[in-house]
């Protein structure tokens, strides 16, 4: 017996799990960045505050 | 080269090269994706599997560049001591690792409609998930040796010693038996149809631009949390 494997479903699989682990890399990054460089910021303005 | 080393000057030209790496980067990859899946006709053995390559062979080839940096960064750190670059060594870990991971899972799903099962246990295959496992103990050592204050030289000579593994990958194709095809691609030659080519070369063009954005990225990330830290312990000092 043969299986009958629709390759269309693998195609779609592959893509999605790119797309998503990309993307959600990206935005990972992205978000830590921006919190990194609010909190340097932040830790600058309150040294300058207490001089 | 060596000016750009400079934490500020580097900021100064980050700041601008990020977004722009990540946003021609995504677009790039998009259009590729879009050809390869909307535009390139059926394989003649693969079929419609042949699509899953334009993720695959970038991946691939990025997580495997990926660590080629570590190694290079981790060498200019251990000679010359420059900060910077066990930065950039850190940050391209992250990428690297995902690319690994999705180059393990989008090889894994072509494998089950073209050689019949998901997994198995060549040169190839298990070299690429000894890659995956790296990465995992290079992140952990990494920051571990951040958080523990000992020397990043430590993870310095990991990333260089786990470049061993790069030229296995890339020759265990051809040093044992494998399910895996040997190299389609080699130094100005190329065993792939124009047809299927273009949007495999558009697609490792966007993937890089989106890996060069994530690791600009990561290296801000790392640099401000540094100079924070390195401030909050001169204000504890000063106010002791």
């Amino acid at each position: 017996m043969r299986e009958a494997l629709d390759q269309w479903d693998f195609v779609l699989a592959a893509y999605v799990v790119a797309v998503i682990g990309t993307l959600g890399m990206i935005a990972w990054s992205w978000i830590a960045m921006k919190r990194a460089e609010k909190r340097r910021e932040n830790v600058r303005s309150a040294t300058r505050k207490a001089r | 080269m060596h000016g750009f080393a400079n934490p500020k000057r580097f900021l100064s030209l980050a700041r601008w090269l990020t977004p722009l790496l990540l946003v021609s980067g995504l677009i790039v990859t998009a259009v590729a994706l879009y050809w390869g899946i909307t535009s390139v006709p059926p394989d003649r053995l693969m079929g419609e599997t042949v699509r899953i390559l334009f993720i695959h062979v970038p991946t691939a080839w990025l997580g495997m560049g990926g660590w080629s940096a570590i190694a290079i960064c981790s060498l200019v750190f251990l000679v010359w001591r420059h900060p910077l670059a066990a930065i950039a060594a850190r940050a391209a870990a992250v990428p690297g690792l995902v690319f690994t991971i999705i180059c393990l899972a989008t090889g894994s799903i072509w494998g089950r409609p073209t050689w019949g099962t998901w997994w198995v246990w060549d040169g190839r295959l298990t070299s690429m998930l000894v890659l995956a496992f790296l990465y995992l103990a290079y992140i952990a050592l990494a920051q571990a040796a951040e958080r523990e204050g000992v020397s990043p030289r430590i993870p310095a000579i990991f990333g260089l010693l786990g470049a061993v593994n790069i030229p296995i990958i890339n020759r265990s194709v051809v040093w044992w038996n494998s399910l895996h095809q040997p190299p389609s691609i080699t130094m100005g030659k190329s065993a792939i149809d124009v047809v299927f080519l273009q949007p495999l070369l558009l697609a490792v063009l966007g993937f890089s631009l989106i890996f060069g954005g994530v690791v600009l990225a990561r290296m801000r990330a790392l640099l401000a949390d540094i100079q924070a830290e390195a401030r909050l312990r001169r204000r504890a000092l000063e106010a002791d």
